[in-house]
């Protein structure tokens, strides 16, 4: 290990703030990736409950099952990093405010389910906050065909993407595909905060 | 005279709005985000807007799953 660059990126990270829109499949797991990663802070918006079908993906556990689901992750988030501050918004994020949590963010994390919320969101937030940097993800149902799975980048918008894949609605949401896009969309807000690894 | 849609380059057409653009690229899908030269156009404006000459325009679709 390289002491030396991992204190540089534990510096860096714990004064970065990274704000989630949906804490389901792809905000869950992208989450924890990003507190174990040592984030100082998160902003966590949704506006479900926990249920027990969410289990076969999302980043919950059986006795969490009613639970709202941003207190459940700060709960789960808090078991592997007590040391990051949260900011939970239990709410519908609707359009004409759907920026509004996300003022402190350094990065916005898109980790919504329905192509309207996504595509919805994405409108908003680059047309009132078009200097932040947006992480969204399209593309996430089914499995396998990882080597699909891309980055594209359209100014300060990046979207993990599988342009083949089918909408959730005709397909199934399975664990390893939703893990591993949300930890792709992880992967690029610290690439994003940190610079590349070189 | 022409436009650049999602790194394609294709035929500027005069008085060309957002709405007829995305029929004449055949994107079908009913949700898209739309951004000319770097500045987004709301849906609610793609059968306002004119497209400009030499303009870089990016389409993007999402699908469901989160």
């Amino acid at each position: 290990m390289n002491i030396e660059k991992a204190e540089k990126i534990r510096k860096k990270l714990k004064e970065s703030c990274v704000g989630i829109a949906g804490v389901g499949g792809l905000g869950s797991n992208a989450a924890i990736s990003l507190a174990r990663a040592g984030i100082g802070r998160l902003i966590l918006v949704d506006f479900d409950s926990v249920e027990e079908n969410n289990l076969t993906r999302q980043y919950y556990f059986r006795d969490q099952i009613g639970k709202v689901k941003v207190e459940a992750l700060k709960e789960n988030i808090n078991k592997v990093n007590p040391w990051l501050k949260i900011d939970i918004f239990n709410q519908k994020l609707t359009v004409g405010s759907m920026d509004e949590p996300f003022h402190d963010a350094d990065v916005i994390v898109e980790a919504l389910d329905s192509a309207l919320a996504k595509t919805s969101f994405i409108e908003e937030i680059m047309q009132k906050l078009p200097d932040k940097p947006l992480v969204a993800c399209s593309g996430v149902a089914g499995y396998g065909n990882s080597d699909r799975i891309e980055t594209k980048r359209i100014g300060n918008l990046y979207i993990c993407q599988d342009e083949q894949a089918r909408s959730s609605d005709d397909d199934v949401l399975m664990a390893p595909r939703v893990a591993l896009m949300a930890n792709w969309e992880a992967n690029i807000v610290l690439e994003l905060l940190l610079g590349e690894d070189k | 005279m022409s436009i650049e849609v999602n790194g394609r380059k294709v035929d500027w057409v005069k008085d060309e709005t957002i709405q007829h653009l995305l029929r004449r690229m055949r994107y079908t899908f009913p949700l898209v985000v739309v951004k000319i030269d770097e500045k987004v156009v709301p849906r609610d404006n793609f059968s306002e807007i004119i497209v400009p000459d030499n303009s870089k325009i990016s389409v993007i679709h999402m699908i469901s799953g989160g």
